[in-house]
């Protein structure tokens, strides 16, 4: 063809890290992002969620500090992301900056032009480099996040049917499940992984918000705890075992919100629906 | 009426599809409007993957263009992948918006822009998700009109009986004319239902069903009339004259996905006079318009503070061109020097003031790569396409990039042009040998490279060589292997030299689409029937189905795929866009073709920008004129330029 799609036809320079003259800004504070991925940016993948932040902190106009190399990066940190369909209420990253901002003004100007759907909840200063956080607030000590809270939509599941498939799964010694990954099939224990897991019920004080959160009213409302153990289980793999082993078939594909992340300590208080 | 978002039902068939997130809108600088504030609504479609129809530069400005105007409303819909495509038919969710997940079938216009004429099997996919009937004829007051535009809709017609209407050249006007016409004809009642409405189009926009087209008994096409009174004999391109009044896309669509350029691009100017014989881009946008640099310089402050993007782009068919590119390179390089916001250039001409300018948008920076494209391998080849670089010039210009920095030198070159012999092909290889040595010698570095990139030629309309005999794909690619065997087999200079290449085959389905009648119609019928989707990735094309296809649909017709394509044709023979008028003389584009392949050597062809007129045809034709500076503005970076993750 005479022009090919996809010929990298562009020069493109960038600057040069060995040259004094075009050395990067140090950073002289850290700043703990808590935000959500809600709605249709839940289909979001987390480098789609990392374009969409490098982007937001420079129309925000944050003194980002960038990377040495030959290919400056904003120098943001992520922690694991919900994978792509999941929604979350409890995302983490920290920003880098080269002059100090305020912490709530950053929240407000971030807001003000990141895209509907990724919303930042709450900004935390960590201060300078070996900057204290409350414990729980900086995801990047060790242990601060040992486990996900999440909450599971099963659209057409009587909250019967899961209740019997829950406690069957809950008493299980393990669930092996396997999961199509980019790199094959990978084998994992579903059982193993799970802190709690529940069915909300009628009684619960939290079922009237049923129709409101999930938009869904037939349908069972999976809440569990879930570790962060290495191979990763997801949600994802306990729903496959429930419905491997324990025949519960959502009509529609599930729904699934991750509502906090932290250590078990923390996790363990009350649950918001 | 109301209409409803298709969301509710789309988003279940979400998590088993790959990529998702192209699907769900929401983009920074995408727009959503009332429905009911609306009376005229556009479905703008670019009928490929997201990633690629993102960053169009058509769409974009035509969304803002029409998106700005009270009263109008502009969403976007693109190609979906055939895993979408077969779970949308499995649960009936019809081709939707991506900005409000409207159904695109309750829109007034869908207004498709064709880059390319392999996009033609996904309008059909576009279509027939969209519940519209494929053909004009079949569709009623209730669907909306069918319009096309873009660099391939210069010859559509091919898939004439599938448009209701057509747009040739810039859109920006052309899109409001078309939105008052449907404003009035609404507004009356709908007079004449839709062959009223399409009347009134005909004015502004080219109605193939307004035509008949007959043919010779040996396939030739006789003549192109109009069967209504009113209509026009012939159908001319629209030109926008003062770029500077159109600073479009002001607030670029900042996509969440990845796509393929992740950049801002400026078009600094429009047109281009070059006269590369092959270039039908360089034929159909004449004359050159120039941005000015106030309104570049403000495009790019704007751009990148609405976006967040850290490359800007400065586009345009040969931007070194531009009368004031020095100055707009320095002013730039100064206003962004010590942020971390990249400048970029589309590929350029062979001359070494082209490396200048690179080193300009590239200071402090680290000079990768820096392309050019020659296209043709021997002199004489250059000759013929009219882009007359000589090899002690481009040996004279890779000199100077790699002695200032750059480590890789990209040279495009064509395979199949016109008089072209094994030999024209063959020279690359001593033409990279040449470049490396030359490069060695210039850095007194080893690790310098250099990358061939090469694809087969495919004839165009409106260009000279729209009467070419299109080279054969065995021919081009034993001609890219032989070459492939050159470069490999060199000891001294092989490694440092990279070779990329098309094969032959799907250019020449490209050429039958480029240079095809409405015949051509039921060859891309019948391919799509057969499943032929995203027919310009290489990963879905299927040469054998389009042979397969072509022989089927063109059984009862004199003509064949070889007919349309490898077959040169002549002087008095009526071609299928004779009556599309890009304002080009046809008589000098045949003494063109003539020059181009003359015996004793190929006639040069100058440019107008620096040059007297040379009588193409397209400024008496168009009334238009050449628009260029210098203006003697500069730009000032500490008023402009807000400056973002500065540096020390």
């Amino acid at each position: 063809m005479s022009e090919p799609e996809g010929r990298g036809k562009h020069s493109v320079a960038r600057p040069d890290p060995k040259d004094p003259k075009t050395a990067q800004l140090p950073a002289v504070q850290h700043l703990v992002v808590r935000y959500a991925k809600r709605g249709k940016m839940r289909f979001a993948s987390h480098r789609d969620v990392a374009r969409v932040f490098e982007r937001g902190v420079r129309r925000a106009g944050l003194p980002i500090a960038y990377s040495a190399g030959f290919t400056p990066h904003p120098r943001i940190s992520y922690a694991g992301g919900a994978p792509t369909g999941v929604a979350s209420e409890a995302e983490y990253l920290t920003l880098a900056l080269t002059s100090r901002e305020a912490a709530a003004q950053v929240r407000e100007r971030l807001n003000a032009t990141l895209p509907d759907g990724i919303d930042v909840i709450a900004v935390m200063d960590k201060g300078g480099l070996g900057g204290d956080l409350p414990p729980g607030e900086d995801w990047q000590r060790p242990d601060a996040l040992e486990a996900s809270r999440w909450r599971v939509v099963l659209p057409g599941v009587e909250p019967a049917a899961a209740e019997r498939a829950v406690a069957g799964f809950l008493a299980l010694s393990e669930a092996p499940v396997e999961r199509l990954t980019d790199k094959g099939v990978r084998r994992l224990d579903a059982r193993a992984a799970v802190v709690t897991l529940d069915v909300l019920g009628p009684a619960d004080p939290d079922d009237g918000l049923r129709g409101v959160v999930t938009g869904v009213q037939d349908c069972a409302i999976l809440r569990m705890v879930v570790l962060h153990a290495a191979p990763a289980v997801r949600p994802d793999d306990v729903l496959t075992s429930l419905r491997e082993r324990h025949g519960l078939v959502p009509s529609s594909p599930p729904i699934t919100t991750r509502l906090a992340q932290g250590s078990l300590a923390l996790l363990a208080g009350t649950s918001v629906l | 009426m109301p209409v409803e978002s298709v969301y509710p039902a789309l988003e279940p068939l979400l998590p088993r599809v790959r990529k998702p997130i192209q699907y769900v809108g929401g983009e920074v600088g995408s727009v959503v409007k009332d429905w009911e504030g609306a009376d005229v609504r556009w479905a703008l479609c670019y009928p490929d993957a997201y990633e690629v129809g993102l960053p169009n530069q058509g769409v974009q400005i035509l969304y803002e263009v029409l998106n700005e105007r009270d009263g109008v409303l502009a969403e976007r819909t693109y190609t979906v992948w055939p895993d979408l495509e077969a779970l949308m038919r499995e649960h009936g969710v019809p081709q939707f918006t991506v900005d409000a997940h409207r159904p695109v079938s309750a829109f007034d216009v869908l207004g498709v822009s064709f880059a390319t004429e392999m996009a033609y099997t996904n309008l059909l996919t576009v279509l027939d998700l969209a519940c519209i009937p494929l053909f004009s004829s079949e569709r009623t007051v209730a669907h909306p009109l069918v319009i096309a535009g873009g660099h391939a809709a210069f010859n559509p017609e091919p898939i004439a009986d599938f448009l209701d209407a057509v747009v040739l050249g810039d859109g920006e006007q052309a899109v409001l004319a078309i939105t008052d016409l449907i404003r009035d004809w609404k507004g009356a009642g709908q007079p004449g239902g839709r062959d009223g409405l399409l009347l009134r189009l005909a004015r502004v926009a080219y109605v193939p069903r307004f035509y008949d087209v007959s043919y010779y008994s040996d396939g030739r096409i006789s003549n192109v009339t109009p069967n209504r009174q009113g209509v026009p004999p012939s159908v001319s391109k629209h030109t926008v004259t003062d770029l500077d009044a159109w600073p479009y896309p002001r607030r670029p669509i900042v996509p969440v996905a990845e796509t393929v350029h992740e950049r801002y691009s400026v078009e600094i100017f429009r047109g281009c006079t070059r006269g590369c014989r092959f270039c039908q881009a360089g034929m159909i946008t004449r004359p050159v318009r120039e941005r000015s640099i106030t309104t570049i310089g403000s495009m790019v402050a704007g751009g990148i503070t609405a976006s967040g993007f850290d490359e800007v782009g400065l586009l345009s068919l040969s931007s070194a061109d531009h009368s004031e590119i020095n100055e707009i390179a320095v002013d730039l390089a100064d206003c962004y020097q010590g942020t971390n916001v990249g400048l970029s250039l589309p590929s350029t001409r062979v001359d070494a003031f082209n490396v200048t300018l690179a080193n300009e948008l590239s200071r402090n920076g680290r000079r990768s790569g820096l392309t050019f494209a020659p296209e043709g391998g021997s002199e004489r080849m250059r000759k013929v396409i009219n882009k007359v670089v000589t090899e002690e010039d481009l040996l004279r210009t890779v000199t100077t990039a790699y002695a200032s920095g750059w480590r890789q030198v990209k040279l495009y070159f064509m395979c199949g042009l016109p008089t072209e012999t094994d030999a024209d092909v063959l020279a690359v290889a001593q033409l990279a040998r040449r470049v490396i040595a030359a490069g060695r010698e210039a850095s007194g570095r080893r690790d310098i490279r250099c990358t061939v990139s090469i694809g087969g030629f495919v004839p165009k309309p409106h260009t000279p060589f729209q009467w070419a005999a299109q080279c054969a794909p065995e021919v081009v690619d034993a001609r890219l292997r032989a070459l492939g065997g050159a470069l490999r087999a060199d000891r001294a200079y092989g490694k440092a030299i990279g070779f990329r290449y098309h094969d032959g085959q799907p250019g020449l389905i490209e050429g039958l689409l480029s240079r095809g009648d409405r015949r051509v119609g039921r060859v891309i019928l019948a391919a799509w029937r057969d499943g032929a989707r995203f027919d310009g990735w290489s990963e879905y094309f299927s040469f054998g189905r389009w042979v397969r296809c072509a022989e089927s649909a063109l059984a009862t017709e004199p003509v064949d795929l070889a007919w349309y394509t490898t077959r040169e044709r002549d002087y008095s023979e009526v071609l299928p866009w004779d009556h599309l008028d890009a304002g080009l003389d046809r008589d000098w584009l045949w003494q063109d073709w003539q020059d181009s392949i003359a015996p004793e050597g190929a006639g040069e062809v100058e440019d107008c920008r620096w040059t007297p007129c040379y009588e193409c045809g397209v400024c008496s034709a168009m009334g238009t004129e050449i628009q260029v500076g210098p203006t003697g503005e500069r730009l000032d970076g500490k008023r402009l330029l807000p400056v973002v993750g500065a540096r020390t």
